[in-house]
C-alpha cells in the first residue's frame, strides 16, 4: 500500500479516469475511438518533448527552450527539404539539428556550470529569434511527400501516436532499467553525492539535454508533416505545456522524482480535459483555469500521499 | 506491490477503452438519427482569432441576429491565444460535433490547411471572415472581407477634405512600416490625392506608431513640434487614432481647443467607436470611419445557409441579396465585401457596442 501511495503517477492516473468519465458524460461525441485516436496527433509533439523533459527534470534541471528548438529545427529542415534533400534524410536532419541545439544547452549547463533556467531562458529567445531571422514572416511550404504523417494509420493508429509509444518505451527503459537512468535520479537527488560516487555527472546532464533536443527535432518533423508549413512562430509557448505535463505526471522540479508513465498519463489527462471541455463548449479561458487547477491539485495530492505514506511507515516503526 | 499496481493499471485502462468502444457505437447511431430528423437546424460555428476581443464579439452579434431569422443553430468558440496553430484543436472538435458550417477568422494563412481540408472532406463548408487564407484560397469555400479595401484610403482623404475646405498640410500616423493593410490603404490614399479636387491638401509626412499607445503618442507629439502649420492628421489604425486624439486634447490644438493655431488640427482615421466616444463627445474630432463587423456576421450567417443548400455559389459576379442589407457581389477568388464604410459621429456613436 505504501509503495502504491508513493507512486508519482497515481494522481494523474486517477485524474485521467475521472476526466475521461466526465468528458464522456459531457458530450456524446467524445467517446468515439477514431476521433480520440485522431486527436492524439495534436498532442504527439508535446508528448515527445515531455519524454525528454522528464529526463532533464529528474536530473534536477529545467529546459525552457524545446518549443523554440522545435520552431528553429522545423524552419531549417523545411529549407533543406525544399533544397531537395530526400524525405528520409530530412527526418535524420531534424533529429540531428534538434540534438545539436539541445547539446548547446547541455554543454553550457554541464560544462559551463551555468544554471539551466538561465541558459535555456536565453536559448528560448535565441532559437526563436534565429528561426525568425532565417525565414522572416513568411511560411515555408513543405514538399508534398513529407505532408500528412498524422493521416498515415498503422493498425488504425495514427503514425505520430505510434512514434510516441515507441519513444516512450525507449526513454522508459533508459530511465528505469539502466545504470544511466539510476545516475540521472542520483544527480537529481544529490549531485554532490553522485559526483563522489563516481557518477559522470557532467556527461549525464549533457546527454539529458541532448536527448530532449533530439526529441524536439523529431517533434518538429511531426508538426511540419501535420501542418505542411514551417513558420518561426509555430509552437510558441508550448514549452509550458511540456513542463506542465511532466510536473502533472508527478515529477519534482527539485529533481530525483518523476517517471515516464506519469508524464504520459499527464499528457493524456491534459488531452482528455481539453477535448472533453472543447466538445462541451467550455470556453478556452476556463479550460486554462482547469488545467492550472489540476496542476495545483496534483501537486497537493502527491505531497499529501507522500505524507500519508511516511505516516504509515512511522506507525509501523513505532508499532 | 509494483507488479500488482501495474496489472491494476492495465486492467482499468482496458476497461476504459472497452467502455469507450461500446459507447462510441451508441453515439454514432444517435448522431445519424439526429441528422436525419426532419427540420433539423443547420449548425454553424464561428471561430474568432482569440477570446475577449470586442471587435469579434460584434461579428458574433451579427451571427446571432441573422441566425434567428434563418433558423440556424449558432455557436461560437475561441482559442485562448492568437497563435498560428491554436485554432486547429477547435476545428477538429467542431467537425466531431457535426457542425455543417465553420466560419473562421484564421490566425494563419496556411497552418490551418490540413484541418480545414479535413472539414471539407466531411462535407463541412468553410468560410473565412475578416482575414483570408492568402495564397491558400482553395482550402475554404468563400471569404467575407469587412469592406472594399480600395475605398478605405480615398474615403479618409475625402473625410479630411470635407472638414478642411481651405486645405493645408497633413500627416499620416500609421501602425507599423510593413503592415500590409495599412500600406495598401495609404497607397490608395496617395493615388486619390493626385485628383485635382484635393490640390489644396499636402501630405507632409508618414510616421509609424507601431500600434503601441506610447509610441503613437510620442510620434504624434513629434508631428506637432515638427510641423507648426499642420492642419490635419489621418490615423488609419484603431490603436493610433485614440492616441493622436489624446495628444490633441492635451495640447488643446484641435479645432476649438484652447491652443488651436489657425483653426486647429483636423483629425480623422479608422478606429472602433467605443474607445473614441469621449473624444467625439468632447469635439476633439468630428468624424472617423470603420466598417461594420456586425454586418460580416450577418452576411456570413446568411451565406452559410444559402451555400449549404446549394442556392448560392461563390463565383465572381454572383449577387447575394440579404434581406435588410444592400446587395453584395462576389469578386474574384470567392471574396465578398460585407459592408460599406460606416462614418461615426456625435449622433450615431452611442449605438455601437465595440
Amino acid at each position: 500500500m505504501r509503495t502504491l501511495l508513493k507512486r508519482p503517477e497515481l494522481a494523474p492516473f486517477v485524474l485521467l479516469i475521472v476526466a475521461f468519465v466526465i468528458a464522456a458524460r459531457g458530450s456524446h461525441s467524445f467517446l468515439d475511438v477514431s476521433y480520440l485516436l485522431d486527436t492524439t496527433s495534436l498532442h504527439a509533439e508535446t508528448a515527445l518533448m515531455a519524454l525528454g523533459m522528464t529526463l532533464v527534470i529528474v536530473s534536477g534541471n529545467i529546459d525552457l527552450s524545446p518549443a523554440s528548438n522545435l520552431a528553429l529545427t522545423a524552419c531549417i529542415v523545411a529549407k533543406l527539404a525544399l533544397a531537395g534533400l530526400p524525405p528520409a534524410l530530412v527526418v535524420v536532419a531534424a533529429v540531428v539539428v534538434g540534438g545539436v541545439l539541445g547539446a548547446v544547452n547541455g554543454a553550457l549547463v554541464a560544462y559551463g556550470r551555468l544554471p539551466s533556467f538561465l541558459v535555456t531562458l536565453a536559448t528560448l529567445a535565441l532559437y526563436r529569434g534565429g528561426a525568425q531571422a532565417l525565414t522572416g514572416p513568411a511560411s515555408i511550404k513543405l514538399p508534398d511527400k513529407l505532408y500528412g504523417a498524422d493521416q498515415l494509420l498503422i493498425l488504425k493508429v495514427p503514425l505520430p501516436f505510434v512514434v510516441v509509444l515507441v519513444f516512450a518505451v525507449v526513454v522508459a527503459v533508459l530511465l528505469h532499467r539502466t545504470i544511466l537512468g539510476r545516475w540521472i535520479y542520483a544527480i537529481g537527488l544529490n549531485e554532490g553525492a553522485a559526483r563522489f560516487s563516481a557518477v559522470p555527472t557532467a556527461a549525464v546532464k549533457f546527454w539529458c539535454f541532448t536527448a530532449l533536443g533530439m526529441l524536439s527535432g523529431l517533434s518538429a518533423m511531426l508538426l511540419l508533416s501535420r501542418l505542411g508549413v514551417a513558420r518561426y512562430d509555430h509552437a510558441r509557448g508550448q514549452e509550458l505545456d511540456v513542463i506542465t505535463a511532466v510536473l502533472l505526471g508527478g515529477a519534482s522540479l527539485a529533481g530525483g522524482r518523476g517517471t515516464v508513465l506519469g508524464t504520459l498519463l499527464a499528457v493524456a489527462l491534459v488531452a482528455v480535459v481539453r477535448a472533453g471541455m472543447g466538445l462541451a463548449d467550455v470556453e478556452a479561458d476556463y479550460q486554462l483555469a482547469v488545467i492550472g487547477a489540476l496542476l495545483v491539485g496534483a501537486a497537493l495530492a502527491t505531497g499529501g500521499l507522500e505524507k500519508l505514506s511516511s505516516w504509515t511507515r512511522m506507525a509501523r516503526e513505532v508499532g | 506491490m509494483t507488479n500488482v499496481l501495474r496489472i491494476g493499471l492495465a486492467a482499468v485502462a482496458g476497461i476504459v477503452v472497452l467502455a469507450g468502444l461500446g459507447c462510441s457505437q451508441k453515439s454514432e447511431t444517435q448522431e445519424v438519427t439526429q441528422a436525419k430528423a426532419p427540420g433539423a437546424k443547420l449548425k454553424v460555428v464561428y471561430i474568432p482569432k482569440k477570446s475577449g476581443i470586442a471587435y469579434f464579439d460584434e461579428v458574433v452579434n451579427g451571427f446571432h441576429v441573422e441566425a434567428d431569422k434563418v433558423n440556424v443553430d449558432f455557436t461560437t468558440v475561441a482559442p485562448d491565444s492568437g497563435d498560428a496553430t491554436s485554432q486547429i484543436p477547435l476545428i477538429k472538435e467542431q467537425i466531431q460535433k457535426g457542425v455543417n458550417v465553420i466560419a473562421i477568422t484564421p490566425n494563419s494563412p496556411d497552418a490551418l490547411n490540413a484541418a480545414l481540408d479535413e472539414a471539407k472532406a466531411k462535407g463541412v463548408i468553410v468560410l473565412t471572415i475578416d482575414a483570408d487564407l492568402v495564397g491558400n484560397e482553395t482550402h475554404r469555400a468563400a471569404c467575407i472581407m469587412p469592406t472594399d479595401a480600395d475605398a478605405v484610403g480615398p474615403a479618409q482623404l475625402d473625410e479630411l477634405a470635407s472638414e478642411l475646405p481651405s486645405g493645408g498640410d497633413f500627416a499620416i500616423l500609421s501602425a507599423t512600416h510593413d503592415a500590409p493593410n495599412q500600406n495598401y490603404w495609404i497607397a490608395g490614399l496617395k493615388k486619390a490625392l493626385a485628383d485635382p479636387k484635393y490640390s489644396k491638401l499636402k501630405l507632409v509626412d508618414i510616421v509609424y506608431g507601431d500600434d503601441d499607445p506610447g509610441k503613437s503618442t510620442t510620434e504624434a507629439e513629434a508631428l506637432l513640434a515638427k510641423y507648426p502649420n499642420l492642419r490635419g492628421i489621418i490615423s488609419p489604425t484603431s490603436a493610433g487614432l485614440p492616441a493622436v486624439a489624446q495628444v490633441l486634447d492635451t495640447a488643446g490644438k484641435y479645432p476649438g481647443g484652447a491652443h488651436a493655431v489657425g483653426g486647429g488640427i483636423v483629425l480623422t482615421g479608422l478606429s472602433t467607436p467605443k474607445q473614441m466616444k469621449k473624444y467625439v463627445d468632447k469635439g476633439v474630432l468630428q468624424k472617423f470611419l470603420l466598417w461594420s463587423p456586425r454586418q460580416m456576421g450577418v452576411l456570413a450567417c446568411y451565406l452559410a445557409v444559402k451555400m449549404k443548400a446549394g442556392e448560392i455559389k461563390p463565383d465572381e459576379g454572383v449577387t447575394v441579396s440579404v434581406p435588410a442589407l444592400d446587395d453584395h457581389k462576389f469578386g474574384a477568388k470567392g471574396i465578398i465585401n460585407a459592408s460599406p464604410l460606416v462614418t461615426f459621429d456625435k449622433k450615431n456613436i452611442g449605438q455601437f457596442g465595440f
